[in-house]
């Protein structure tokens, strides 16, 4: 009954696709609208933690390294803290801006957990290719959110943030378990399939 | 020389919150197409086309149908209350 793992990114895909569109309607209406009303604020910090939340089984029942088993844990960990962290900010628990850098920490560690679990090179295969370009994606991606802490009102920054989450989405839904990338295919890799 | 400025907030609000009310609209419509257009470029990502021999998943999980799903979901959901605001908001 366990899912393929493509079936599992894909899955992800939907939902951060769902938090791209949502951050990205945000940064054109600006913040202030976007939160007019209550149950709109806290969707995307409700939608980031239950992800983390979900990522959670991920480690127990993909267990196929060590390393996959750390990388799901810190990305569950890591994403639930940007969640609860965007939450409280939204509910007035917490004050202090600064709980808006769990977002770009979130980014970078889940951005190096995809690069450093994928031990093969970047044309081994389609999914080797994507878990590189996915860690670089989310890597430089946390710029916007780090930069946003310091200016929180530009609106480059909010559709820079929106673009990385939504390419995050795509990237996922473009992962196959054993397929060509560029026309390049490991022979060890196996027998690939549409 | 002076420059009569009394009507140019407002109105270059307005015009913020035409084009805001037009991009919200669209992000839908336009992410429905983009699954559309998914669909058609590999029509064996659907799985409920040849459903025979296929497995749970394979049925449950079809990209094509989850970014079409999206789109709806999100235009229905986030986009329709958000254009109302728009709307109250003078846009």
């Amino acid at each position: 009954m366990k899912p393929p793992a493509e079936h599992v990114h894909w899955l992800f895909a939907t939902g951060f696709l769902f938090l791209g569109l949502c951050l990205v309607a945000e940064a054109v209406v600006g913040r202030e609208l976007w939160r007019r009303r209550r149950w709109r604020a806290y969707l995307w910090p409700g939608l980031a933690l239950t992800i983390g939340v979900l990522i959670m089984p991920l480690s127990v029942f993909f267990t196929a390294s060590t390393l996959h088993m750390l990388a799901h844990w810190s990305w569950a960990q890591v994403a639930m803290l940007a969640g609860a962290a965007q939450l409280a900010l939204v509910h007035g628990r917490l004050r202090n801006r600064l709980w808006e850098l769990t977002v770009p920490l979130a980014l970078v560690v889940s951005g190096a957990a995809f690069s450093f679990h994928e031990p093969r090179e970047w044309l081994y295969s389609r999914a080797a290719f994507l878990h590189h370009a996915t860690g670089w994606v989310l890597i430089v991606g946390a710029v916007f959110p780090l930069v946003a802490v310091l200016r929180p009102s530009s609106r480059t920054l909010s559709v820079g943030y929106a673009a990385t989450v939504v390419v995050l989405a795509v990237l996922l839904f473009a992962d196959r378990d054993v397929a060509p990338v560029f026309g390049h295919l490991s022979p060890l890799a196996g027998t690939p399939h549409r | 020389m002076a420059i009569d400025v009394r009507h140019s907030a407002p109105a270059e609000t307005s015009a913020h919150g035409t084009r805001a009310a037009k991009v919200v609209s669209a992000i839908g419509p336009l992410t429905v197409l983009a699954g559309v257009i998914w669909a058609l470029l590999q029509p064996y990502r659907i799985t409920l086309l040849d459903p025979h021999g296929q497995g749970l998943w394979w049925l449950a999980v079809q990209p094509p149908l989850l970014v079409v799903a999206v789109g709806v979901a999100f235009h229905l959901v986030v986009a329709r209350p958000l254009l109302e605001d728009l709307e109250a908001n003078g846009g």
